[in-house]
């Protein structure tokens, strides 16, 4: 399996330069993104995939559209216009009662006749449960190329290919994979690692509806309910403005309490490194990193941390990065822009207790 | 009821180290376990057999050794194990890999229809999640993805309702059977190997397929050929130029530290200072 087992560096280096693609996949242009929408709200990564969308539309110099699919009304509408705020140049709109909830069969079969009948060269989507489900089955359907967990899209100017590169080996290593002869071309990106874009509503565009050709007797599995989740004490890491996270370097789940103390006088979440989550010190929600959250505060805080690829990729992102590790040498140091070498144990009540004062002299003083 | 149980075998990639000259990933001494996601739709299959009776039968595509990780399955209780490896699927991406397990699946059912296929939410060495979906979609089943739990399974009507995670609640499903199920991680503990099937295990003779006996006639659709994605360059994450600004005191102090990282802190990043300034007490 090529992106789980990378071909050895001796083979010669394929998908690199020349492909003359088919006259038939000549006729696929522009980028697409599916704008994914759950209980009447769009899932942010989906204006994030419009930012980074905008600027693969503009490199190929061709349109950017959104697609957006649910039921008949006002939302649905309204989810056009925002896609249009966010950088689109027109929305396709498939509105059937039959998409009122998400289920793969119908969405699969929408998605699949929209982008046969207009054919885009990329569609992009959001690697969430939704988008996941969605990505798999339509590529599948359209046997093309899907590549999972995007942390950077590019064009390969030489042959207008879509370059897209995302970790591998439990994020020890990146891969860039290129779909050849086959379009349109697929990704997923996860929430968070792309950049929202500015939301301008002076922005307009034409909204294209579609036919979904498909009725409620010829779907086979039913939405009986849906139980929205309680999401107060619930942590909500990905949009967290602030993150104290803590790592194996901390020794003893006691000492975890630390990472606690000094998020709570920041209002900040508590994130966590793998070890320390397999190791059941903290709930997994709160894991950062590949195989856990992707996070873009604005501060992001990191004891006992080594950095480590597989949690870097999930924390770079953040505007502000302060270390605290007792190693002059971990890797952490080389991406944070704070550090103290030093005791993360004696550190953090120092630093717990500094933030307090200041902060409350900040408040005095404001 | 038969029900299908798609594994792979992975490195722990939690051992995986990268050489700091070569770049390369260092394999030596990595051991091969079953995708640890894949464990929690065997055991979800197993309780359906406790429950309704029937055979679960284990399948992977993978290299010679991954014989090992169906034995495994086999210990855990599964009842037949299927290694679906040929020379032709080297290079395989996700389309490819689906396109053959959903033939195997299809020689499988030849022998006993198949209800239920599960397979894990995702790998862990490639972390794609596609091969499930992909599976499903070339098989016409119905697809149940990110399951956190099976409700009900009624045989005689052919149904079965499940909790599906969706990204902001929970929602129940109800369809027909055949379909594919990838279940969420977290929803049950393995269980422990009996002594009776890790001898079994042991003896067992795992039913080797090569693409022929998976049934598979157009070898344009398998490998790499079949494959529409291709690795273009693996490279180490590029060590970013910026380098910490690390704080020094001549005390040593915490205290100290402290103090001269929330002044730089603040001085340098007033925005957030003002933000924690608002912020309730």
């Amino acid at each position: 399996m090529t992106q789980a087992n990378p071909a050895p560096a001796a083979r010669k280096p394929a998908g690199r330069a020349s492909y003359e693609l088919d006259d038939r996949l000549k006729a696929y242009q522009g980028v697409w993104v599916f704008i994914e929408h759950e209980q009447g709200h769009v899932h942010p990564v989906s204006w994030e995939l419009l930012g980074e969308g905008r600027t693969l539309a503009d490199t190929l110099g061709v349109t950017l559209s959104g697609v957006v699919m649910g039921a008949p009304g006002l939302p649905t509408r309204r989810f056009c216009e925002e896609a249009l705020f966010h950088g689109a140049d027109n929305c396709y709109l498939i509105a059937d009662s039959v998409l009122a909830s998400y289920r793969n069969a119908p969405f699969t079969l929408g998605l699949t006749h929209l982008v046969n009948h207009y054919q885009p060269e990329i569609l992009l989507l959001g690697a969430t449960t939704q988008g996941r489900d969605l990505a798999g089955s339509v590529a599948t359907t359209l046997e093309t190329g899907l590549t999972a967990d995007c942390t950077e899209l590019s064009i390969d100017m030489d042959n207008r290919g879509l370059a897209a590169t995302r970790p591998t080996f439990g994020g020890s290593l990146l891969c860039t994979i290129v779909t050849r002869n086959y379009r349109p071309q697929m990704a997923t990106v996860r929430p968070r690692v792309m950049a929202m874009p500015a939301r301008d509503p002076s922005r307009s565009g034409h909204i294209i509806e579609f036919p979904l050709d498909m009725v409620e007797d010829e779907i086979v599995t039913k939405v009986l309910e849906y139980l929205p989740d309680q999401t107060q004490g619930k942590p909500q890491l990905p949009f967290a403005d602030i993150i104290v996270a803590g790592g194996r370097g901390l020794k003893k789940p006691e000492n975890f309490q630390l990472v606690w103390n000094l998020a709570r006088v920041l209002g900040a979440e508590v994130g966590a490194t793998r070890p320390v989550v397999q190791a059941n010190w903290v709930d997994s929600e709160r894991q950062v990193g590949q195989s856990g959250k992707t996070v873009r505060p604005k501060l992001y805080i990191a004891a006992g941390i080594s950095g480590a690829i597989q949690h870097r990729v999930g924390m770079e992102g953040a505007d502000v990065i302060i270390a605290i590790n007792n190693d002059p040498d971990a890797a952490i140091f080389e991406f944070a822009h704070y550090g103290i070498v030093g005791n993360a144990m004696t550190i953090l009540p120092a630093l717990t207790e500094t933030f307090r004062q200041q902060i409350a002299l900040a408040r005095k003083a404001g | 009821m038969h029900i299908v149980v798609c594994v792979k075998q992975v490195p722990d990639s939690a051992q995986i180290r990268v050489h700091p000259v070569t770049n390369t990933i260092m394999r030596q001494g990595v051991p091969a376990i079953v995708n640890p996601y894949d464990l929690f739709s065997l055991e979800a299959a197993l309780q359906l057999k406790d429950r309704h009776g029937g055979r679960v039968t284990v399948i992977s595509m993978g290299p010679p050794q991954a014989e090992a990780a169906l034995k495994k399955c086999i210990a855990y209780g599964a009842d037949e194990a299927i290694l679906v490896t040929d020379r032709a699927f080297a290079g395989a991406d996700t389309l490819a890999t689906s396109f053959a397990l959903a033939s195997a699946i299809r020689q499988i059912e030849k022998d006993l229809r198949v209800d239920l296929v599960f397979t894990g939410k995702q790998t862990i060495d490639g972390d794609t999640a596609q091969v499930g979906p992909g599976i499903a979609r070339r098989l016409g089943m119905q697809l149940l993805t990110y399951v956190s739990q099976i409700d009900t399974l009624d045989l005689d009507a052919g149904n079965i309702r499940v909790r599906r995670r969706a990204e902001g609640g929970v929602q129940l499903l109800e369809t027909r059977l055949p379909c594919l199920i990838t279940m969420l991680e977290g929803t049950s503990d393995m269980r422990f190997a009996t002594m009776e099937n890790m001898f079994r295990a042991a003896r067992y003779q795992t039913r080797i397929w090569d693409k022929d006996a998976a049934g598979i006639e157009d070898t344009g659709k398998i490998g790499l050929k079949g494959s529409p994605t291709l690795v273009s360059k693996v490279f180490a994450p590029k060590p970013l130029s910026r380098r910490a600004d690390i704080i020094d005191t001549e005390s040593h102090e915490p205290r100290d530290l402290a103090l001269t990282l929330v002044g730089k802190l603040f001085t340098q990043h007033p925005e957030l200072r003002d933000s924690l300034a608002q912020q309730d007490a």
